[in-house]
């Protein structure tokens, strides 16, 4: 086989420019396997949503790969079909774009990559299409609608967010998807996907000047914004603790708790990354799993996370477990958390958590996917170029202090949300 | 997350294009210690990681009514300490080597990985080799642990009336068959499960000769079988326990059922009894029912999204799945979410009939190229993961196949003709072999508990 060396704490080989369109590039050779791996993304996310028109940026998305420059859906998926290629999508608060997995075989390669081509440049939006998604996803959110672990998702994303648009569903409301308009469409899309707000990110059996090429190919035809992107509003933090109660036949209530977390960008980053690797991110090796699972049988996942946005994402403490249990459980969760918070990580834990962390880190990027992975968030966060190679050293550098202060400073136990779909009950 | 789980590949109701290949794979060695354990080893030297999976030819299917699940709760208890080793030490060491590590039980066996550095093999191989012989198997950490495996069947089934559905849907399906039970246990079994029942499955199916190693990365062969005849060597093998056939009886006549949870859209899943692979170069009706699939179900341009969701409208979602490499029975699904207004009556009409056209009318050149070109695609694609060729080796392995086959299979793949794919159609699309299971919803309307205080 032929052969990258990706080794542990070597240069990763990133290559970056940007073309005259303005859209930035981000690419890795890698000749192991006769493949491709591209993605384009924009700022163009469910963070762009109204209220009003929740679900407009991801209907939006999901449209443009069903037709695009004057072929049909069918078409468009057939002529994929014929070549083997993958096309998918990226949504989440802050990005949305499409990704293309290809053989690099000349045929191959060239009709998935016109294919692409015509869904970024040339959606068509229409009207039948539009109608018969919208009636698909509002199945979708009345399915939702009942299902314990979403009714728990929808009330503490408002709880955590109130007006901002990170609170709003990417997948939209019942009522606001079914009067979504081709129009409106049109409108967000020509407002939000623009050459110069585009990250391509590449990596593959490919030269740079065939990914200079493919990159071109795939936002020359994009309009040019005059302006930056536009600001998201800051998320503000929580005035006072929020407790909701839900009830629900099911056999298990479903816990959240949680408050704005941290950015992609945030000085805190590593402390609270590494931080909360001990608190609930380690799985076994994390203070949750220990208290919830492993000492009480309480749950089967008990779990928290820093999901990190370009504004605030939430931080998130989950369990689920049978309902006559639930208060023992919070109570457990809340004894645990506020231990953390006040006493911060013992020096042993925070070593394992490094030594995992550290030596780990091959794991990270030891495919071609999660190499992609990464190129597509260090560029449209604007990371660092050197952003992996520092991975370690930055996770090194963490201390306890560190640790023990930002979280001090970042989370509060006596200011979060607590939601409890199942019941009955009382959340104090 | 990382938690031991019924990784439950019975739940694959979405489509599975085709039966597991690995064509043009890297070069694969392979040595079996005296005591009859099999190593199996693919370099892949694109990153110095590697992935090492132990697997156990000991499924759900190998369990006896009244202790359905004991598979999975052993699954658990692997990592609750040996001789030397407190409860979750595994977990925790090779989490301090900079690992990830988890274990899934399916029907045909179970299997317990490790990702990490390739530097860290030894350690892991050391571990695994441990838990191997040395299980302590305490009382109180059994009292635990069924508490959570009961807390993950409830998360997993108890509360998800699709997996509800699936699950009566495979007890009715069956009859003789011990894929008629759930891989994670009835409640009631789990309810009354003792740490000896638990003791007795390690002490049946946990030996050496009903075990193989699988190691995909960044390693010489011959040094991996060097150390795993270091740890694994010393361990007795035992005999195992005869394993009876227990084929399934022909069924005689359609089943219909009916289940009832909360929820809004009803759900439909039928399944036919169809053969599974046995001997890959002589079996072709296996690699023709994988490729009806692909034609069914295998991307966006497939026949059930284009004409039934996209064209007519009728549902929200369809499918078709089919899993050629089982040691157990195979069985073909088709799935589907009727749209608002389509009675599941009238989605079942048109998921039959796209199976009628297939029948009348075959399929199309055009269609099995396609299928065909997605294949020899995701042969490529497939190899970017090293965890996943582990798998397919590892599964390959366990059911009985020679792991290695992923040329041939792609060959015979390729063999199909438009006429054997119309000829299975024909011969195993029928009334009587087949089981129809309804979710009927119920709807719930949750209700907010004035906000506390």
């Amino acid at each position: 086989m032929t052969t990258i060396a990706l080794p542990a704490r070597a240069t990763l080989p990133i290559d970056t420019w940007q073309l005259d369109n303005g859209a930035r590039v981000y690419f890795v050779e890698n000749r192991a396997l006769p493949m491709i791996d591209v993605s384009v993304d924009f700022p163009a996310g469910s963070g762009r949503d109204t209220k009003a028109a929740s679900g407009l940026a991801g209907m939006t998305l999901g449209l443009m790969r069903l037709g695009a420059g004057g072929l049909t859906e069918s078409q468009i998926a057939e002529r994929l079909a014929d070549v083997g290629a993958q096309l998918g999508s990226r949504f989440d608060a802050d990005r949305a774009g499409y990704s293309m997995r290809t053989l690099s075989s000349a045929t191959e390669r060239e009709q998935a990559l016109e294919l692409l081509a015509q869904v970024l440049q040339a959606p068509s939006f229409a009207a039948a299409v539009l109608e018969r998604e919208k009636a698909r996803q509002v199945a979708g959110l009345r399915e939702a609608a009942i299902k314990p672990e979403s009714i728990a998702e929808r009330a503490f994303a408002t709880a955590l967010y109130r007006d901002h648009p990170y609170g709003l569903r990417s997948s939209g409301e019942i009522d606001t998807v079914s009067k979504l308009t081709v129009d409106q469409l049109k409108t967000f899309y020509a407002d939000h996907y623009y050459a110069n707000r585009a990250i391509v990110a590449i990596i593959g059996d490919l030269s740079r000047d065939e990914a200079d090429a493919i990159a071109h190919r795939l936002t020359d035809k994009l309009p040019h914004a005059s302006n930056g992107v536009p600001p998201l509003a800051p998320v503000l933090p929580l005035k006072a603790s929020v407790a909701r109660d839900i009830e629900h036949p099911a056999s298990q209530s479903h816990i959240l708790m949680g408050a704005p977390g941290l950015k992609r960008n945030d000085p805190d980053y590593f402390p609270l990354f590494v931080g909360n690797y001990i608190l609930g991110g380690g799985g076994f090796a994390s203070r949750l799993v220990e208290e919830v699972r492993q000492k009480r049988g309480l749950a089967y996942s008990s779990y928290s996370f820093f999901a990190p946005y370009a504004e605030l994402g939430p931080f998130q403490i989950g369990l689920q477990t049978r309902k006559e249990q639930a208060q023992e459980a919070l109570g457990v969760v809340r004894e645990t958390l506020k231990r953390y918070v006040d006493e911060g990580p013992t020096e042993q834990e925070l070593q394992a958590a490094k030594q995992n962390l550290v030596g780990g880190f091959p794991l990270r990027i030891d495919s071609n996917r999660k190499i992609h992975d990464y190129l597509a968030i260090i560029g449209f966060y604007n990371l660092p170029l050197d952003y992996l190679d520092r991975f370690v050293a930055n996770i090194e550098a963490v201390t306890v202090e560190q640790v023990r202060d930002a979280f001090r400073r970042r989370v509060h136990p006596d200011l979060m949300v607590t939601v409890v779909v199942g019941g009955p009950t009382k959340v104090q | 997350m990382n938690f031991p789980s019924a990784w439950v590949t019975a739940l694959l109701i979405a489509a599975a294009v085709v039966s597991p290949t690995l064509a043009d794979q890297g070069d694969v060695r392979e040595h079996v210690l005296a005591n009859g354990m099999k190593i199996i080893v693919m370099e892949d030297h694109r990153a110095p990681t590697v992935a090492s999976m132990v697997w156990y030819r000991a499924g759900s299917m190998d369990e006896s009514s009244g202790a359905t699940g004991v598979a999975h709760v052993l699954e658990h208890m692997m990592f609750k300490g040996t001789k030397g080793n407190a409860p979750d030490m595994f977990a925790r060491t090779i989490a301090a080597a900079g690992g990830r590590d988890n274990a899934f039980t399916n029907r045909d066996y179970t299997a317990y990985f490790q990702q990490l550095h390739k530097s860290k093999l030894p350690l892991a191989l050391a571990l695994e080799a441990d838990r191997m012989q040395n299980l302590v198997l305490s009382g109180d950490e059994f009292a635990k642990e069924i508490k959570v495996v009961m807390e993950e069947r409830r998360l997993r089934t108890e509360d998800q009336p699709r997996a509800l559905l699936f699950e009566q849907m495979m007890a009715v399906a069956y009859t003789g068959s011990p894929y008629k039970w759930p891989i994670i246990g009835w409640m009631n079994d789990l309810e009354n499960m003792k740490v000896e029942d638990a003791r007795a499955w390690y002490d049946r199916w946990y030996t050496p000769n009903n075990a193989a190693l699988v190691v995909v990365g960044d390693v010489d062969p011959q040094e991996v079988f060097r150390v795993a005849e270091e740890k694994f060597g010393p361990i007795p093998s035992r005999e195992l326990p005869g394993r009876k056939p227990q084929v399934e009886p022909a069924q005689r006549g359609i089943k219909r059922l009916v289940v009832k949870g909360p929820g809004e859209l009803p759900y439909l899943l039928m399944g036919w009894h169809v053969p599974v692979l046995r001997d890959l170069e002589q079996d072709w009706e296996p690699y023709a029912l994988s490729m009806l699939v692909g034609v069914l179900d295998g991307s966006d341009a497939a026949r059930l999204d284009r004409t039934l969701v996209k064209e007519a409208r009728i549902a929200v979602s369809a499918g078709a799945s089919y899993d050629s490499v089982n040691r157990g029975p195979g069985m073909f699904f088709m799935d589907g979410v009727p749209a608002p207004g389509t009675s599941v009556a009238e989605l079942e009409a048109a998921l039959r009939a796209a199976l009628r056209k297939v029948v009348d009318d075959g399929v199309s050149e055009e269609e099995l190229k396609r299928v065909k070109a997605q294949v020899i695609a995701s042969q490529v694609f497939q190899r970017d993961s090293i965890f996943y060729q582990a798998m397919q080796m590892g599964m390959l392995n366990t059911v009985g196949l020679p792991y290695d086959s992923t040329d041939l299979q792609l060959r015979k793949l390729r063999e199909v003709t438009a006429d054997q794919v119309r000829e299975v159609a024909r011969k195993y699309f029928v009334d009587d072999s087949l089981t129809v299971a309804v979710l009927d919803p119920q709807s719930v309307a949750p209700r907010a508990a004035a906000p506390a205080n």
